[in-house]
């Protein structure tokens, strides 16, 4: 419902990288995205695309990984994927168990090409 | 040839330093908020309205109210005689940190005890925000299905405290309470549930009373 809060805060960031390398050309930011995180992976797409193709960062490309939801059983421990809430621990059978994964809404990696002839204009040294 | 260059960060790392920042100052001033978060409709101002009016005249309270549109939040709110702002964020689903730091140079946090925040109804994006509170707490009513914990887990999730609200309704809708607080306890394990009505008063009482004890433990550990 707020992805593109979601994109923006994205670009907000590429965009305090961007001013820390001046000259430096990104191609791609990879986030992401946990089944339960409330975003919906194709609006946030939507939602970024537009935002870029105004910007100074056109064609900046979204690469975003899925993270399903992950559950451990209270009782035993047992971690297991569970598509809802209504999954128990296939393996003792309780029903309480705790998200451990699946709420994931990161950013990963920012990429950046490299200026080979320039490379003082470019390069991103860390 | 491509650099890749790590970031590692949360999408919303902006929005969590100032929640942190609002933290330290509701620390510092001995403040403890709250962050009430429910569906459009469930009773989030009518259970601000019960809570207000429970409280001595003298109480150092103060209230935020979130909405897309209209002050009339902060209206009904403002009838109990302490400083209420309303927050309208003008399309915008989620109440985030800015917009309670922007909305906080109203009200001197040296004067206050508690600050209670009414998010704009919503299960699904103001679980993402972190708002500087002590305690999110959700509001569910009988009027809407007793699957709800289920279908929005995130919320149910973080909050500390369930209300079930318009428990006066029950012998007229359809709504399984034990079904319901199953649910709930299913996506986290352990959570309080309180039943109240806000039409005839039923269940506030232990509402306040847990509002006083919660306080008095967030003090007891900031102290």
């Amino acid at each position: 419902m707020h992805e593109l809060s979601i994109a923006s805060a994205i670009l907000d960031r590429v965009a305090a990288e961007a001013e820390r390398h001046p000259g430096a050309h990104f191609t791609k930011v990879g986030v992401r995205i946990g089944e339960i995180s409330g975003i919906d992976p194709d609006a946030l797409s939507f939602g970024f695309e537009c935002l870029v193709k105004d910007s100074e960062f056109d064609p900046l490309v979204l690469e975003i990984e899925f993270c399903p939801r992950i559950q451990r059983c209270l009782a035993c421990a047992n971690e297991f994927p569970a598509p809802n809430s209504m999954t128990g621990c296939p393996k003792c059978g309780d029903a309480h168990t705790t998200c451990i994964a699946g709420e994931e809404l990161d950013i990963a990696f920012i990429e950046v090409e490299e200026d080979v002839e320039h490379p003082e204009a470019g390069g991103v040294n860390r | 040839m491509t650099t890749r260059v790590p970031v590692e960060q949360k999408v919303l790392n902006e929005n969590q330093r100032l929640a942190i920042d609002l933290r330290e100052r509701y620390r510092q001033n001995n403040v403890f908020c709250l962050n009430l978060i429910s569906s459009p409709g469930s009773g989030k101002t009518s259970l601000l309205e019960r809570t207000l009016a429970a409280f001595p005249k003298d109480t150092r309270v103060a209230v935020l109210t979130g909405d897309i549109q209209t002050e009339n939040d902060a209206r009904r709110l403002s009838q109990y005689g302490f400083p209420t702002r309303q927050i309208t964020t003008g399309g915008t689903c989620h109440l985030d940190a800015k917009m309670i730091d922007k909305h906080l140079v109203d009200f001197d946090l040296t004067s206050l005890d508690m600050l209670l925040v009414e998010n704009v109804g919503n299960l699904v994006c103001p679980s993402s925000y972190d708002l500087g509170e002590h305690a999110k707490i959700v509001l569910l009513s009988v009027t809407e299905g007793e699957d709800k914990p289920l279908k929005y887990p995130s919320i149910f999730a973080k909050s500390e405290l369930c209300v079930i609200n318009k428990i006066d309704l029950l012998p007229y809708v359809p709504f399984d309470l034990e079904q319901a607080r199953e649910n709930a306890q299913r996506v986290h394990p352990g959570i309080r549930i309180i039943e109240v009505s806000c039409t005839t008063g039923e269940g506030i009482n232990e509402w306040m009373t847990w509002l006083q004890e919660r306080r008095e433990q967030a003090l007891a550990i900031t102290a």
